[in-house]
């Protein structure tokens, strides 16, 4: 079995993000930038099969910028055999992204892709979902466990009452939720050898991908600061100010 | 609570745009230490340090190693697994002989990365550290069955190594060692005697233990050509590499310190049920030579154990004075508010001396790494030779001013925490501890300080310290010449330091016969200037290259800006310090040496 693993790069999690003075969009100059965590689990998962014997060979996909090289070489250090990036520098929303790994999955011929459920940058879970049905191919979102038998995949989901548990044939979509495993760190041999293992560059126009962008951004802003607490003389000024000022109670 | 970050951006930019790591990359051998896989690697130690070993140090300290009824040692909980992931990762090999596996990286890159291992948990790297050790003279000098018997387990860390050196009447002087070392009829050695301070003597990390031990032979000569060296391991090694018979060494104590508490310091006693078994390193007689080649990377590291302290205590300082909010800070228009300490001007003053001495003492290291990666695999023998020739000047500057320093970073970490920085919990206090050790082990500061004098500076005529004053006026002419004007007084204190320098070592030359125990007594000083000139020098040239970066719009603004601001600090208030250091050298010593000993 084949698997694809797309991972995007996003900035580190233990930046403090800062949004441009113009509410164009977040600062990324010269900010950390990592593999989004999600899809750290998720290569960590594809490594996983493989060594179980499941999958023989997994091929890491990422969409963006040429920057995005750096994060195909962590998949690669974690244990991915391959990279594809598709290079753009547009913005490429979830829609655009979804279309060219449904292109890279029509040129591979995965049986598996295995992603995070989201990125943590703009949070929009929906690549995942959009990819299973550009493919028209069962999906199991949030996985917590993942396991594979013959012609037929087991998922153990997290939904909101607890966990679900469904069966579904291959070809298959996967999102990992962050239960799903502890990645591994990428070992020092391993990093070395990352470089050394093949990666190859593709343009959305030679995917026949279109990733104009359709929605707009009008602006963006930091949440507003925390404004200091007072001290209520009794609980019906509290009441009183509950009801008129945070308007929680009618 | 703080957690560590190892400082990248800094590392990334002492590495490439001061010790010259594309340079060093294009040596022989070292091809694949380029900087994007520098930058991979440099990330996943980050989050190993961060995340693995950050947490068990203080957990480390508060409980300790114990040692067991039964000889064994136990280290703190944790510290076995986290030795075990560190050797799955590949950390151990790092800069080792990729021949027994290692991945032979420079030591410019590994350079970094212990830094994070001396930052995060410097009781756990000690093991790592002394295994290198026992590689190093393995390597320099074993048989080649030696190397194939042992190299690749210690390299990969399956087994550790220790360096038996010190007895309780031989310290910083070898030459009184007295472990006997008989040699038997099959080419072996029976070795009985007691070492102290043995490192990671014992602990539970490993199925073997490889001792390096320093012993006499009978008919050796007395003094320092008599002392050969021994590979004594714990558990006698078959020909297939298995461990077999348990030698006879055991550790019988180990010691109560006042810091790095998770590290066993193991007094190992040789002989006591009729002798260890033993096997000779090289030749007979040739063991403290053996030692003094691998005392150059032993001091180097060391001195680096001082860089990474510092860092820990500054990024601790920081976050403490960004949250602990008391006062009015003077002069700032902030109403009747409390604001954080950070905004106190002594409270800066505290922090920019800890960055500032961090900062320099981080490029002087790694610039002297990349000398002695020039030095090993340089293809122009004259450039080898003169690049080991400033390391060799540099090593002592970097182990004695680096740990020194290191002592006043740590202790001003603390007082930035105020009355919390002496309580344990805070956890500002056990860098306090723990960073003490760095100017005694390896070779006390005044050891540093005399091989500064004797080895370093008379020997050659002061050729080696000469040509480095000569680098430094050069720099202080490029930043006195520059377009930049805030880098003027840079130029202008560098230039000062030079001169005092110059004249300090034309002192030591013309004193050193006729007025030997007045230079001596003067040699911790002449250290210091040394140390603090380098510094000054290298945050010089730090400055330029972030000016140069900040006229081409290149890189991050605002760390260019506090580059160019920290040398401006350590220009305006450190460095004219050595031109004072200068005065208590030339008329200090004398005085040191006045009131008779029986008065003390």
């Amino acid at each position: 079995m084949k698997i694809l693993v797309p991972v995007k790069r996003v900035i580190d999690y233990n930046v403090k993000v800062r949004v441009k003075p113009d509410g164009s969009g977040v600062d990324t100059a010269n900010v950390k930038m990592s593999m989004n965590p999600f899809d750290e689990i998720a290569v960590e998962e594809a490594v996983r099969l493989r060594e179980k014997g499941a999958a023989a060979e997994i091929v890491a996909v990422s969409c963006g910028a040429a920057a995005c090289q750096e994060t195909l070489r962590t998949a690669l250090a974690l244990g991915a055999d391959r990279a594809i990036l598709v290079e753009s520098d547009a913005d490429l929303q979830p829609l655009a992204v979804a279309k060219l790994l449904a292109a890279v999955v029509a040129r591979e011929q995965p049986q598996l892709v295995i992603l995070g459920k989201q990125a943590i940058d703009d949070d929009s879970n929906q690549v995942g979902q959009m990819l299973a049905a550009l493919l028209d191919w069962p999906q199991a979102t949030f996985a917590s466990k993942v396991e594979v038998s013959g012609g037929t995949l087991v998922v153990k989901r997290e939904v909101d009452g607890g966990l679900e548990t469904v069966e579904m044939a291959l070809p298959a979509v996967v999102t990992a939720d962050l239960r799903l495993n502890e990645p591994r760190y990428a070992t020092l041999p391993n990093i070395m050898k990352a470089k050394k293992k093949p990666l190859d560059t593709l343009k959305p126009d030679a995917l026949g991908v279109d990733v104009t962008p359709r929605t707009v951004t009008l602006s963006v802003a930091e949440p507003p600061k925390r404004k200091g607490g007072g001290l209520v003389a009794d609980v019906k000024e509290l009441v009183a100010k509950l009801r008129n000022e945070a308007k929680v109670l009618s | 609570m703080s957690t560590y970050r190892a400082p990248l951006a800094d590392m990334h930019f002492v590495m490439n745009e001061l010790a010259g790591l594309e340079q060093v990359a294009q040596l022989p051998g070292f091809e694949e230490a380029a900087p994007d896989v520098v930058a991979a690697i440099l990330e996943e130690a980050a989050k190993f340090a961060t995340e693995v070993l950050d947490p068990l140090n203080r957990p480390g300290d508060v409980e300790g190693a114990r040692r067991l009824d039964d000889g064994g040692v136990r280290t703190p909980a944790g510290f076995k697994q986290a030795y075990e992931q560190f050797c799955a990762n590949g950390w151990n090999g790092l800069a080792k002989t990729p021949e027994f596996g290692g991945q032979g990286l420079p030591h410019l890159v590994s350079t970094a990365v212990e830094e994070m291992w001396h930052s995060s948990n410097l009781a756990f790297d000690l093991c790592p550290l002394l295994t290198q050790g026992a590689i190093e003279a393995i390597d320099l000098v074993g048989s080649p069955e030696q190397k194939q018997l042992y190299l690749p387990k210690l390299i990969s860390g399956e087994w550790t190594g220790t360096m038996n050196l010190t007895e309780p009447q031989a310290g910083s002087d070898l030459a009184a060692v007295r472990t006997r070392a008989v040699r038997q009829p099959d080419g072996s050695y029976r070795l009985a005697g007691t070492k102290i301070f043995i490192t990671y003597g014992e602990h539970d990390y490993t199925a073997n233990i490889v001792h390096l031990v320093l012993a006499r032979t009978p008919d050796a000569p007395e003094g320092v050509r008599g002392i050969s060296l021994f590979i004594v391991p714990k558990f006698i090694v078959g020909a297939d590499g298995s461990p077999g018979e348990r030698n006879d060494v055991q550790c019988t104590s180990i010691e109560n310190k006042l810091g790095i508490h998770a590290s066993p310091t193991c007094v190992m006693t040789y002989g006591e049920k009729g002798g260890a078994t033993g096997y000779l390193v090289g030749e007979e007689n040739r063991g403290l030579e053996y030692m003094f080649i691998m005392m150059n990377a032993a001091r180097f590291s060391v001195g680096l154990e001082g860089v990474g302290m510092g860092e820990r205590a500054y990024q601790r300082s920081v976050a403490y004075a960004r949250e602990r909010v008391q006062g009015r800070a003077v002069g700032l228009d902030r109403a009747s508010k409390a604001g954080a300490i950070i905004d106190h001007p002594d409270v800066r003053r505290m922090l920019m001396t800890i960055r500032a001495h961090v900062e320099g003492t981080r490029v002087v290291a790694y610039v002297t790494a990349a000398a002695l990666d020039n030095a090993r695999r340089h293809p122009d023998p004259a450039a080898r030779r003169s690049h080991q020739a400033f390391a060799d000047l540099m090593i002592p500057i970097v182990k004695g001013h680096s740990t020194e320093v290191a002592q006043e970073v740590v202790s001003l970490g603390l007082q930035v925490h105020g009355g919390m920085g002496y309580i344990e919990e805070t956890g500002a206090a056990q860098y306090l501890r723990d960073a003490r050790i760095t100017t005694i082990y390896e070779g006390t500061t005044g050891i540093q300080a005399n091989d500064l004098v004797g080895r370093k500076t008379v020997r050659d005529g002061g050729a080696a310290a000469r040509a480095v004053i000569g680098e430094i006026e050069k720099t202080a002419a490029h930043l006195t010449g520059s377009a930049d004007a805030s880098l003027h007084p840079v130029g202008a204190a560098l230039s000062e330091a030079a001169v005092a320098l110059e004249d300090a070592v034309a002192w030591v030359l013309k004193s050193s016969a006729s007025h030997a125990r007045a230079v001596h007594a003067g040699a911790a000083h002449y250290l210091r200037m040394w140390g603090l000139a380098a510094s000054g020098w290298q945050l010089g040239r730090a400055a330029l290259a972030a000016s140069r970066k900040l006229a081409a719009d290149e890189g991050d603004a605002a760390f260019m800006r506090a580059k160019i601001g920290t040398a401006r600090f350590f220009a305006a208030t450190l460095l004219p310090q050595v031109a004072a250091l200068g005065r208590t050298l030339m008329h200090g010593g004398e005085t040191a040496l006045e009131v008779p000993a029986e008065q003390l």
